[in-house]
């Protein structure tokens, strides 16, 4: 059994989790990523994605968009834009969200932000993911 | 000496101010409240972002990013936060002071205002707004930030602005709320604060350091500005409900001044009509 380490998830409205965990997995910009105990002292930029939590209890799926994570030995800190839990999702606006982008990715002119409709696109899919 | 029924119709006049003003003590009582908890919930948040930039900032050293020097335009761009409605004591020319007193010129001043009351003191006194995101106020989020600082720093590494400041009202507690002029970009710390920092840790950033950088610090800008801006709806509020709570007693005040007055008048003219009817008596005996 792996070693219990420090978790935080700050966001600007709130501590979204503060508590035990023996592993944690996330999306960076680079790659998904899990997190054990001691790993080496890193500083990574988050993609919007699924944070898996494993902990004493078992384990927990939360979204998370746009944000850094800074690990520290027996301490691991995200700081995300915007963080939610499963049941805080709403899958019918995630849903038209996701509509939405494809929509704009699809037949988009000149003056449509592709990158941000992307960015939605991306989000609207993590939720939906997170659902599931 | 005032007649009785000009006094009394004055002190109708003030109860009914007062009882406006106490109205308004309470109703900004709660939002104050209200706005503390919010501003108390986003404060782990920016400490630890503050924590992690000045780490950052301190193991890398004299590190070359385009966001830790000032751009070469002479221009400064202030963000200025204030509020919509007035009733708030000095609050809102509170900000307005902070930046004409400021060794800013004039000219090199790009104001990006909230706040509907302070934006018509400094147009009337020729600043030039950029923006105005007034209606932001009424209701921070995180995303209004984030939208803000993007047209701020859009216009920084455009060149059009050399430095970023943040004008706001600082929450200090309930009583007290310090006007704030404060320099976003370029980022400077103290070289104290940056010894402070725990330095013996070896980080690693990943994709790298620059990038890092270029990520992080928008968001440390834009967390900054989102902690502004719950502070400066605390103290606004509290500001208000300072004021309308010396107004509430400064009306009792004059009532109860008032009530003399009318006492004194209304006694005076019984006086006086006994007075007569005592002399018309004694005129007709």
């Amino acid at each position: 059994m792996a070693e219990n380490f420090q978790l935080q998830i700050i966001t600007p409205d709130r501590i979204f989790y503060e508590g035990e965990a023996s592993m944690v997995e996330f999306t960076s910009v680079d790659g998904e990523m899990g997190v054990y105990k001691n790993h080496i002292p890193l500083t990574t930029v988050l993609a919007p994605g699924v944070v898996t939590i494993t902990e004493a209890g078992g384990k927990k799926d939360a979204a998370i968009h746009a944000g850094f994570v800074q690990i520290l030995g027996d301490k691991v800190t995200f700081l995300a834009e915007i963080a939610e839990w499963p049941d805080e999702i709403d899958v019918a606006r995630a849903e038209a969200a996701r509509e939405r982008a494809e929509e704009r990715l699809r037949n988009h002119g000149a003056e449509v932000d592709v990158a941000r409709a992307e960015i939605a696109l991306k989000k609207a899919l993590v939720r939906i993911g997170v659902k599931q | 000496m005032a007649s009785m029924r000009d006094i009394k119709r004055r002190k109708g006049s003030i109860q009914s101010t007062q009882q406006i003003t106490k109205a308004m003590k309470l109703v900004s009582t709660v939002k104050l409240q209200k706005a503390r908890n919010r501003a108390e919930q986003s404060n782990p948040y920016f400490n630890y972002m503050y924590q992690t930039v000045t780490s950052m900032l301190a193991r890398s050293g004299n590190i070359n990013h385009p966001y830790l020097k000032a751009g070469s335009s002479k221009k400064k761009a202030v963000i200025a936060i204030a509020s919509n409605r007035g009733l708030a004591g000095g609050y809102n020319s509170n900000i307005v002071k902070l930046i004409t007193g400021s060794d800013m010129a004039r000219e090199d001043a790009q104001i990006y205002m909230i706040g509907r009351k302070a934006k018509e003191v400094l147009v009337r006194k020729g600043y030039e707004i950029k923006a105005d995101y007034s209606d932001v106020i009424e209701g921070p989020t995180y995303e209004d930030a984030s939208m803000i600082c993007k047209d701020v720093l859009g216009a920084f590494s455009r060149g059009e602005i050399g430095e970023i400041y943040l004008a706001y009202t600082h929450f200090k507690n309930t009583v007290s709320h310090e006007p704030t002029l404060m320099k976003l970009l370029p980022i400077e710390f103290d070289e104290a604060e940056l010894k402070e920092a725990d330095s013996n840790v070896l980080m690693n950033y990943e994709p790298n350091e620059e990038e890092t950088l270029d990520l992080i610090i928008p968001k440390y800008m834009t967390s900054l500005f989102y902690g502004a801006l719950v502070e400066a709806v605390a103290s606004e509020n509290g500001a208000r409900m300072q004021a309308m709570d010396s107004a509430t007693s400064n009306a009792d005040e004059m009532i109860s001044d008032l009530t003399l007055k009318y006492n004194r008048a209304r006694q005076g003219s019984i006086t006086q009509e006994l007075t007569e009817i005592i002399a018309g008596a004694e005129a007709i005996s």
